[in-house]
């Protein structure tokens, strides 16, 4: 479904994705962990070309990403993403954020679209809050919002970009529930979050990046339990003993 | 000290004045309303060549006095053989003037969105059009209006630019009382209060605009 081959990336001196391989599969949750600054949020923003690549080859759903015979927002359809600052429009009621894409780049009616809005905010668990404006809503019901907003337009691949950072302790166990659920339903997800717990018990397999690579990949189990690279081990004994 | 008749005698003048004020001023607001949106837009494209323009355009008109880009249309067009009288060059140059102001607040309005906004639209598969449409845009307006609305009201008052260059304004006509009546503090204490019954309104509504605005989100 995603396939990275030998994909560098540069900002300008810093080479901050070098040689990523990497192949998820349908339906396959990946999460992917390591420390700030390790290149996870540039792998994940360069599958929806948010981030163009220097070099190499990277296809999803059967695009070559970074093409410029590519529709992109044909491939943009496909893909739903998820921030770690929401990024809700402020502006629009919580139906509109939903609904905008839907009936602007999905060709589907409004009252169409509407449905399918209110189906999926009761998915989130919040279906009263449809004619709310984001900024009346906890950060947690934002993030379920933006949840939502990107499985309206009925992804193959949905991305989270770290979605619990910047939510308060006491409500990232609503969003992670919901991430569950869609994990469990069979969506092909990409996940970069600090959220141990969440990697330990619903994905397929963690990746570990460092300084721009991909140092290990397992199963979860095996990753948390033996983890074969001394700089994964490091990073575990500093996230999981506080 | 003030005299009554000063306006009573002349008020054709002073109409006729206050009329091609409205002229120019509707037509400068309009004109660099819509020639600052297009600068705004050349200068956050993606094309190097477009964003040259746009700065080159902007630094050059809002660095240079009113009066000179006045003269730019006025003398400077007909060595090309194009002779415009007061009123076009100066609603011309009023227009190009304001218009690199009212773009710089445009763009600054535009960039002042966060970026997370482009991007969450574009990853649901929106165009960059469509993203500046619904998103952007409508974000950005909340922002630009105070610093146009100020924009706007300097249009009105440096519409008297007309006056020089026998422009048929207020201004132009307030020289021609003044000339007959030789009471120049009543002349132009009346031209003053036909250039307030402009701005007034004006700031007047953009207050209530800005209002309406804030109440919405």
């Amino acid at each position: 479904m995603i396939s990275f081959r030998q994909v560098n990336k540069h900002f300008g001196n810093f080479h901050v994705l070098q040689d990523i391989s990497l192949d998820i599969a349908e339906g396959e949750v990946v999460v992917i962990i390591g420390p700030s600054g390790s290149g996870k949020s540039t792998l994940l923003r360069c599958i929806n070309r948010l981030e163009d690549i220097s070099d190499g080859v990277l296809e999803v759903d059967g695009a070559a990403v970074h093409d410029k015979g590519t529709d992109i927002n044909a491939l943009r359809r496909r893909i739903g993403m998820v921030f770690q600052h929401f990024n809700l429009y402020p502006h629009l009621k919580v139906i509109d954020n939903i609904t905008l894409a839907p009936v602007n780049a999905g060709g589907v009616s409004k009252e169409e679209a509407r449905k399918t809005a209110k189906m999926y905010l009761e998915k989130v668990g919040i279906p009263d809050k449809a004619d709310s404006y984001p900024s009346e809503l906890s950060g947690g019901q934002q993030q379920r919002v933006a949840i939502a907003r990107g499985l309206a337009m009925k992804p193959k691949i949905m991305l989270f970009d770290e979605p619990t950072s910047a939510l308060d302790p006491e409500v990232i166990g609503e969003v992670l529930s919901v991430m569950k659920l869609l994990a469990k339903e069979g969506m092909t997800m990409v996940v970069v979050t600090h959220e141990m717990g969440f990697a330990r018990e619903v994905a397929d397999r963690v990746v570990f990046m460092d300084g721009g690579r991909i140092v290990e990949e397992a199963k979860p189990a095996d990753f948390f339990e033996r983890p074969q690279q001394p700089r994964a081990r490091d990073f575990l004994s500093r996230v999981i003993n506080h | 000290m003030l005299d009554f008749s000063v306006l009573t005698n002349n008020i054709d003048d002073y109409l006729e004045g206050f009329k091609y004020t409205i002229y120019a001023s509707l037509l400068g607001l309009a004109g660099s309303f819509v020639l600052g949106t297009l600068i705004a837009v050349f200068r956050i494209s993606p094309f190097a060549a477009l964003r040259g323009f746009g700065t080159a355009y902007v630094e050059f008109f809002r660095n240079i006095p009113l009066l000179l880009v006045v003269f730019l249309f006025y003398y400077g067009l007909s060595s090309f053989g194009l002779q415009l009288d007061g009123f076009t060059s100066g609603t011309l140059g009023l227009m190009v003037y304001t218009s690199s102001f009212i773009a710089e607040a445009i763009r600054a309005g535009i960039q002042s969105v966060p970026a997370g906004q482009m991007e969450a639209a574009r990853s649901t598969g929106l165009t960059y059009v469509q993203a500046m449409r619904f998103i952007i845009l409508p974000q950005a307006v909340r922002i630009v209006i105070p610093p146009i609305s100020n924009q706007f009201l300097n249009l009105v008052k440096n519409s008297s630019i007309l006056g020089v260059f026998a422009g048929l304004d207020l201004m132009y006509f307030g020289d021609q009382v003044n000339l007959d009546t030789y009471d120049a503090v009543s002349t132009y204490l009346f031209v003053g209060m036909f250039y307030l019954i402009l701005t007034f309104p004006l700031a007047y509504a953009t207050r209530v605009l800005e209002r309406r605005m804030a109440n919405a989100a």
